[in-house]
């Protein structure tokens, strides 16, 4: 898998328990993930994200492990099959700390979106470089000899 | 509650082109090697890879496409440099979708917190 990804994480003040219900109940998905939310929750599920001013998006499951680990893979385009090379894949972990629970989302698969599907291919094959940090290396770069 | 808005519509355009042109670890190296040494031609840059100029020449069409290099005749050369603009663009892209994962963390824990 290509390394180009989003990484944020967020301390809560409240159980795994608590949070992973947030996370995977369709009542409160729709609380911070859209306007409404429908949830089958195992692997291989069926899963939509509604926004009432733009649409559905559509995802499929990957996996689940309450209350560490859940991960899904979404269409990047309303009402479309959330399809390789059409979709990203969010995994959240939850970790228990002193506090409460660590809740990480790392969000993946940017890179082999909009490629030809041998482009698609090799940035998926393309595990050693890290899309993302090489980006914002080139920029710097880029700026440093500009100035 | 209010809802926050999905990341495929929202921020800035998507830069689908680069993207593309990104996903290549080829055309990565010989944005790098721009970046790094200041504008060359398809051969020098063919010179200090393990690829044909053909194919270089190949890999910089589509980054010109993309809008991540410029080219530039000098005599009978043409040179290649790094276009600042399009790579700002990308990397502003994906700054907005982080920064709606933080959105959308920060109301994730708001509900965890609350309405327990």
């Amino acid at each position: 898998m290509s390394q180009d990804l989003i990484e944020r994480e967020i301390l809560i003040e409240a159980s795994r328990e608590r949070v992973w219900a947030v996370l995977t109940q369709a009542k409160h998905v729709a609380g911070w993930f859209g306007d409404s939310a429908e949830i089958d929750l195992r692997p291989g599920g069926k899963a939509a994200f509604g926004w009432t001013q733009y649409g559905t998006h559509r995802a499929v499951i990957e996996r689940v492990d309450e209350p560490n680990l859940l991960s899904y893979r979404w269409a990047r385009d309303t009402d479309v099959e959330p399809a390789e090379g059409a979709s990203t894949l969010v995994e959240f972990t939850l970790t228990e700390v002193f506090a409460g629970t660590l809740l990480r989302v790392v969000e993946t698969g940017f890179a082999s979106l909009h490629g030809t599907p041998a482009e698609q291919d090799k940035a998926l094959q393309d595990n050693t470089e890290g899309w993302t940090s090489e980006l914002a290396e080139l920029k710097e770069y880029a700026e440093r000899s500009a100035a | 509650m209010t809802a926050l808005r999905p990341g495929r519509r929202a921020g800035p355009a998507e830069p689908d082109e680069v993207l593309a042109a990104m996903a290549d670890p080829t055309r990565r190296r010989l944005l790098g090697v721009l970046a790094a040494d200041g504008p060359a031609t398809a051969s020098t840059l063919a010179d200090g890879l393990p690829i044909s100029r053909q194919a270089v020449a190949k890999h910089l069409a589509v980054l010109s496409r993309a809008g991540l290099v410029t080219s530039s005749k000098h005599g009978r050369d043409v040179r290649f440099a790094v276009r600042t603009g399009g790579l700002s663009e990308a990397a502003d892209w994906l700054a907005g979708l982080a920064a709606e994962w933080d959105d959308r963390l920060a109301a994730i824990k708001r509900i965890a917190e609350t309405n327990e």
